[in-house]
């Protein structure tokens, strides 16, 4: 746990005075303190090439009245730099009559433990680690023309005082560890990507070599791709393998479900709430009390305790991901998910981990079904216009199928589709539902934060495949 | 009031004199300050007010050939010594490698001229209210849009780079940003559109009333969008997208990925890599210059660099470390590219359009599908149909592919240069492309 006070000018005692001063007659806001301790060690061309310690200390002081949102930030935790906040906060705002809404909602369940995950491994365990996959991967052939490796772990403790002085407080682990290899046959290069990761210790990534087994799936996916064609362009059916395809849910629908959005009315979905937006059979959650899972939060970044949302339940839509300033204003509660990238950003309405359940058929069923498509495994990233509704993912590793059997890997294209729309030609719903790897960020109004995803195999009637082969 | 120069200086100085009494042999120093005050408007009113004051040091510490670094944003000397202290321990715990170094010491920049990067005057935020409130009663005064969020933002930034060669220069910065997103909506569909403006000197800034209305009209003339056939077509790049693909062509040359060997253009220097009339300039001393710098991050001096002549490339982007290891000297590269653009083709915007019967064009790509090992490209992407040099009709859920080695040789470019951002196109023509739709 941070005393944020400890090294300052500032009381804690001072600084709830100015808080609460400052808050008085608006309709929220908080003090947010931060204290950030991560290191990335990178391993790349056969060498270290990077070993990184960064912390990170400020404050992000925040007040509401009605829909405006009044913002300063600073790094120096000290009496003249709280009450200078405190000063351009009130400047914003000028007259305010509003209530401050005292109400928070409290439990006592963790989601992951109080840890450093940096102090738990030594340097030299872990660039021991890094030359060992490097030495791994370059073993397997000549093919094998580059490694990049690295580790990511971060401990941040935050801690949200409200007007009154009521605190909350919470420390996060995270850690990522990443595989990416290139290889080269015949003049022809390609690349594969894996990684995991999640809240809690390298050692439960990394134990007894388990490492080998992130290696061995970028190696494939690369080697798979060096024997790709020239992916197909225009509509056909597409069937998505479970876990990391589910990007296609964050995209599609995900965004589009963001409090800020409807209330604005900005978002393709504002005005379906109670209808029917998916096949019947696709429920869609998004979850932030998934034991040690990458999206999952004791509490939000508000102080909120995170929880289990339906967004979509058996094709019907319904609910909108909440923080408190949308909550709010759309009279309903806040579900937990106002998260913000670091002290330096205001809070916004965000993803946890959202997966769609499993359905009862099988994969092996829904290739069958397919005359002429594709099948889609393994994703890079996505990206959604919210407004007209149509968004894209980049998938890394896909086949062709012809005649309701798989065919030749096709080269890495963006698959388009309209979010509203795509989820009612989902025809087939798998039984083999599956969380992502854990090394997902999503963005958003340049804020990145940690997010997990998850779905079954489904199967989807039309969408267009961005590939080159007419 | 953003930091001064002294006040960096003395940081720097004080981690240089720390780090070499700690053992490092060698090592370097950032110290930022970067001071912003944002306001936001949606639908003609308030809704966001928001001011940052950033600091941030970032230092490398090396012995012999080992390196590693920290960096933080507590700058009291307090934790300092703790920081320092932890990067010399982990610098002599990191493995050695040969091509670690500070910069050679002939190639750090001497003379610091003023390229005009700095406007001293201040916008309050009552002010940038005026700006915003005209600039949305521009852009909300069609009923077909029915949400305006709009943004103001005055950035001052001061640093300074110093290492343990002697080198400690740094200068400030400002910056003036309007936006405008605007939302329209017809029966059929709703779309979003934006227009921007970002200058050194507020004076220079585009006038709220021109920036409106744009925002406006690109929003609008996007609604009831079709969906057409998958053909091969021409494409036509507006401006703002074609950057986008100039930036690319910047980092499959950056001396990293050509060292890693992960670029599709590596061994290609001094090869035709694009079509015979195609030249590519990297001007670093632009005066009021977005991405102008007297020195790159390492404190190489910067010049002008013609990066392709006539379509054939002539240079890397190189760094200190890379650069050693293709046996290259920096070319004041690390960080990228300065000012980079297209030098103009010699047809004009309506030829352009005219030029084939039939091509589309984009103004708004989504997705992450340029791929530097491969060469391939493929993104979701909006725009228009053009016929016989006329706007015919928005699409949109269209995919367009292709691979950037066919895809530089076949582009031709119209003669409208602008300097709106750091890296900056010409409206780009490109012949051959494979377009997805139904």
């Amino acid at each position: 746990m941070s005393n944020f006070f400890e090294k300052s000018d500032l009381s804690r005692k001072e600084a709830e005075s100015i808080i609460s001063d400052t808050l008085q007659k608006c309709d929220d806001g908080e003090l947010y303190l931060e204290n950030s301790k991560s290191e990335s060690i990178l391993l790349d061309d056969n060498k270290i090439k990077n070993s990184s310690y960064n912390s990170d200390l400020g404050f992000g002081f925040r007040a509401i009245s009605d829909e405006v949102v009044a913002y300063s930030h600073s790094n120096e935790i000290s009496k003249n730099s709280l009450k200078q906040s405190s000063e351009n906060l009130k400047s914003t705002l000028k007259s305010v009559k509003g209530t401050y809404n005292h109400e928070i909602p409290k439990s006592n369940k963790k989601y992951y433990d109080n840890i450093n995950p940096i102090e738990q491994k030594s340097l030299n365990e872990k660039i021991k680690i890094l030359n060992d996959v490097n030495d791994y991967l370059r073993s397997k052939g000549d093919k094998v023309k580059q490694v990049t490796a690295n580790f990511l772990g971060e401990q941040k403790s935050v801690e949200i005082i409200r007007s009154g002085g009521e605190t909350l407080s919470d420390v996060r682990p995270l850690i990522r560890f990443n595989v990416s290899v290139m290889v080269e046959k015949d003049g022809r290069k390609e690349t594969g990507v894996y990684g995991v990761g999640g809240r809690q210790s390298y050692d439960s990534y990394l134990k007894d070599e388990n490492w080998k087994s992130v290696c061995d799936e970028a190696l494939r996916i690369a080697s798979v791709n060096l024997e790709s064609k020239p992916a197909p362009a225009g509509e056909m059916k597409v069937v998505l393998g479970p876990g990391w395809p589910a990007i296609l849910i964050h995209e599609a629908v995900g965004h589009g479900l963001e409090g800020d959005f409807n209330r604005k009315k900005t978002s393709a979905f504002h005005n379906l709430m109670g209808q029917k937006v998916a096949s019947e059979g696709v429920t869609i959650i998004d979850d932030g009390t998934i034991d040690k899972r990458r999206g999952s939060l004791t509490i939000d970044d508000e102080g909120t305790p995170t929880e289990k949302t339906v967004l979509i339940e058996n094709g019907i839509l319904k609910n909108f991901m909440q923080d408190r300033l949308n909550a709010r204003l759309m009279k309903t509660r806040s579900t937990g998910s106002g998260r913000r990238e670091n002290y330096r950003h205001i809070v916004l309405p965000r993803m946890r981990n959202t997966m769609m359940l499993s359905g009862n058929q099988s994969q092996e069923e829904m290739i069958k079904a397919v005359d002429k498509g594709i099948f889609a495994v393994s994703f890079g990233g996505g990206q959604v216009d919210i407004t007209s509704g149509k968004f894209v993912f980049n998938c890394t590793e896909a086949y062709e199928i012809v005649n309701g059997k798989l065919g030749s890997p096709i080269k890495g294209a963006t698959l388009i589709g309209d979010g509203p729309s795509i989820l009612k030609k989902v025809s087939m719903v798998g039984n083999d539902m599956m969380m992502d790897p854990g090394i997902g960020t999503c963005g958003k109004a340049g804020q990145g934060v940690p997010v997990g995803v998850a779905q079954p195999s489904i199967l989807i009637d039309k969408m267009t495949v961005g590939g080159t082969k007419l | 009031m953003v930091k001064d120069q002294e006040f960096l200086e003395k940081k720097a100085s004080y981690c240089l004199g720390l780090a070499k009494k700690l053992g490092a042999t060698d090592s370097s120093v950032v110290v930022k300050n970067s001071v912003s005050e944002t306001v936001n408007f949606r639908n003609k009113k308030l809704d966001e007010a928001n001011r940052s004051d950033d600091l941030g040091i970032s230092i490398t510490t090396y012995i012999g050939k080992k390196k590693s670094s920290i960096s933080s944003s507590n700058l009291l000397n307090d934790n300092l010594n703790i920081l320092i202290e932890k990067c010399v321990e982990t610098t002599k715990n990191t493995p050695e490698d040969e091509f670690n170094s500070l910069p050679d010491r002939e190639l750090l920049a001497k003379e610091v001229k003023d390229l005009d990067l700095y406007d001293d005057s201040h916008i309050a935020n009552d002010q940038k209210i005026d700006y915003l409130k005209k600039l949305e009663a521009v852009a909300s005064s069609d009923k077909k849009i029915i949400n305006t969020e709009s943004s103001f933002t005055q950035n001052k930034s001061n640093f300074v780079l110093a290492n343990s060669q002697g080198f400690c220069d740094g200068y400030k910065t400002s910056s003036f940003t309007a936006s405008s997103v605007t939302v329209a909506k017809d029966e059929k569909s709703m779309e979003r559109d934006y227009e921007y403006s970002s200058k050194c000197f507020l004076k220079d800034l585009d006038d709220a009333e021109k920036l409106g209305n744009l925002a406006a009209n690109q929003t609008i003339r996007k609604l009831s969008p079709k969906k057409i056939g998958s053909e091969k077509i021409t494409i036509i790049f507006d401006k703002r997208i074609a950057k986008g693909i100039l930036s690319t062509f910047a980092g499959a040359i950056s001396s990293s990925a050509i060292s890693r060997g992960t670029s599709f253009l590596k061994d290609k220097v001094n090869q035709k890599i694009f079509s015979d009339k195609i030249n590519v300039f990297d001007k670093p001393d632009m005066l009021k210059g977005l991405g102008s710098r007297n020195f790159d991050s390492e404190g190489v001096k910067t010049e002008t660099l013609k990066l392709v002549d006539q379509g054939i490339l002539r240079h890397y982007l190189i760094d200190t470390y890379n650069g050693k290891k293709l046996n290259l000297k920096s070319n004041g590269r690390c960080g990228g590219t300065s000012n980079l653009y297209f030098e103009n083709g010699n047809i004009s915007f309506k030829d352009l359009l005219n030029s084939n019967s039939k091509s589309l064009y984009i103004t708004e790509t989504i997705g992450h599908g340029s791929n530097i090992v491969t060469g391939d490209y493929s993104v979701g992407a909006t725009g228009f149909l053009v016929e016989n040099g006329e706007f015919k009709y928005p699409i949109n859920e269209i995919t367009i592919a292709g691979n950037f080695k066919d895809m530089f040789q076949n582009i031709t470019l119209a003669n409208d240069l602008e300097f709106k951002y750091a890296t900056n196109s010409p409206t780009m023509l490109i012949e051959g492309m494979v377009v997805a739709g139904k």
